[in-house]
């Protein structure tokens, strides 16, 4: 017995050895490419210029910073709206009575549309369409209906991820729930929605830093986030490295995000499904 | 003896395959009425629409002489007078043993929280489970979670028990925890309907056994006589292959 487990302990020793040293060599020959090749293509020189100026980067930074306030605001404000709606319309697609088959009807059609359209489009029809209806002030702010396409086409994309939580417990669970007297709501209430909700919780991190990118699209009907300040900056001075600066920033709320989200999915499936084969 | 639960002419059938054929029994207060038979022969389908959870497609079950198949009917309050238990255990896994007993006490029936969490204490130590009331369902043994599920049937004081195989997912060695439970319901008086594979305890605990096959009760009656002078043909092979496999 010792010897076994010695004698594996050496061989995985030596296996990961292996692939630390060939991780280590592939990165290392990826990375030199790089920095030997790009700088002798023709226009390095320009492109280095022109996104990649430090004196413009210093420049805008705090402008850019400060714009992304807005985006934080928007999703702030949107995030729980969605959600709300969300589950809303997941529930009320998982409902049995035949009476509520309208209902049903109504939240399919509605997911359908939704999802079947890009949200620039939604951004669009809705942040111009709705104002022009005349609606006095604060009622015709684009920042106001921009929010609400996010809200509304985000619902969509979340409502499915709830559905297929709810459609993940277990058929068994609710019979438990129902030989026990409760009633289909209290079901859904305290047995059904509660297990669903962890279950899902990854992916709608997921839907969640998607959604804190997306908040850029509603410049394109007026606000000034962060992605038309760029733009502002960019023209100024005829240069993109404003750009650079904006991505560098999502990048500074998206990364930290994706590896929480990433972190979550692996201890989910560690917990649900054990040791991974190899 | 009075008739607790009244069977007459129930049929169920999902689609095409029909399930149970006009299953007709009688059920005292007080008694203990086993369900035997092959898998597939309609035991859990019958218990399930006892509960309700089936709705069935012919014929009434009477609980208490009151037809509690009519169609329509809410049956929310039927379910609070007749407990089930499953093969499976079904507790919920994202509460503790505690929070899953006082769930339907306290959203159903009203009771206060201090209330329902004393009795569940009671019912738990009466189990032997008491130090188990802040665990979650996946830290326990299969055995005591089937303890546990019991326990949550009983807390809302049902007058019968519908028990599903029960002992079907257990590992052999803790099959016995389980069944000595249900001895103890047979002692305070308790009715019990159970679907059972443990033929040495069916014949032991049960007052009626019913051997079940192809939806309809082959063979109806104390176990002394099912189990040793069977009438029908069918029910002799079938208990012939029980006493083969060593089960009996």
């Amino acid at each position: 017995m010792v010897t076994t487990t010695s004698r594996r302990a050496v061989y995985e020793q030596k296996r990961k050895r292996r692939s630390i040293a060939v991780a280590t060599v592939s990165s290392l020959i990826v990375v030199t490419a790089i920095v030997l090749l790009v700088p002798r293509m023709p226009r390095w020189d320009r492109v280095r210029q022109s996104f990649f100026n430090g004196e413009r980067f210093r420049d805008s930074f705090p402008r850019l910073l400060d714009a992304f306030i807005l985006d934080v605001k928007i999703f702030a404000w949107s995030a729980p709206l969605i959600l709300i709606l969300a589950m809303m319309i997941a529930m009320a697609r998982n409902s049995r009575s035949p009476a509520l088959f309208p209902v049903r009807a109504l939240t399919i059609a509605y997911t359908d549309i939704m999802r079947g359209v890009p949200i620039i489009l939604w951004i669009y029809l809705i942040g111009f369409g709705v104002p022009g209806l005349g609606l006095d002030r604060p009622w015709n702010s684009p920042l106001l209906w921009g929010s609400v396409a996010l809200v509304l086409t985000y619902a969509s994309y979340v409502a499915e991820v709830f559905r297929a939580g709810i459609e993940s417990v277990h058929e068994s669970q609710r019979a438990a729930a129902r030989s026990l007297g409760l009633s289909n709501w209290q079901t859904m209430r305290f047995v059904v929605i509660p297990q669903a909700v962890r279950r899902v919780v990854p992916p709608l991190m997921n839907d969640l830093v998607s959604l804190q990118k997306d908040v850029a699209l509603v410049s394109l009907i007026g606000p000034i986030e962060i992605l038309r300040q760029a733009g502002i900056d960019k023209a100024k001075f005829a240069n993109f490295t404003p750009y650079i600066g904006a991505a560098v920033i999502f990048l500074c709320i998206t990364i930290p995000l994706t590896r929480t989200t990433d972190y979550m999915m692996e201890r989910e499936r560690r917990r649900t499904t054990g040791t991974r084969v190899r | 003896m009075t008739t607790k639960i009244s069977l007459q002419a129930v049929s169920k059938s999902y689609g095409a395959h029909i399930v149970l054929h006009g299953v007709t029994l009688d059920i005292e207060e007080g008694s203990v009425v086993t369900l035997i038979g092959p898998s597939g022969s309609g035991k859990s389908t019958l218990l399930r629409c006892i509960n309700l959870l089936e709705p069935i497609d012919d014929g009434e079950i009477y609980l208490d002489g009151e037809d509690i198949s009519v169609p329509g009917l809410d049956a929310n309050p039927v379910r609070r007078r007749i407990g089930m238990v499953f093969q499976n255990f079904n507790l919920f896994p994202h509460m503790s043993v505690m929070e899953n007993i006082i769930l339907s006490p306290t959203r159903t029936l009203g009771v206060p929280k201090a209330t329902a969490r004393l009795k569940a204490m009671e019912l738990l130590e009466r189990f032997a489970l008491a130090d188990k009331a802040d665990s979650y369902p996946d830290q326990l043994s299969g055995g005591q979670q089937q303890r546990v599920a019991i326990v949550r049937a009983l807390a809302i004081e049902p007058e019968v028990l519908l028990l599903d195989e029960i002992t079907s997912s257990l590992d052999p060695e803790l099959v016995g925890e389980v069944l000595d439970v249900v001895r103890e319901l047979k002692a305070s008086g308790m009715t019990l309907i159970l679907a059972t594979h443990e033929m040495g305890f069916a014949r032991d605990t049960s007052d009626v056994v019913c051997v079940l096959d192809g939806g309809h009760i082959i063979e109806q009656g104390p176990p002394s006589q099912v189990f040793t002078a069977p009438k029908s043909e069918r029910a002799q092979q079938f208990l012939q292959s029980i006493i083969n496999s060593g089960r009996l």
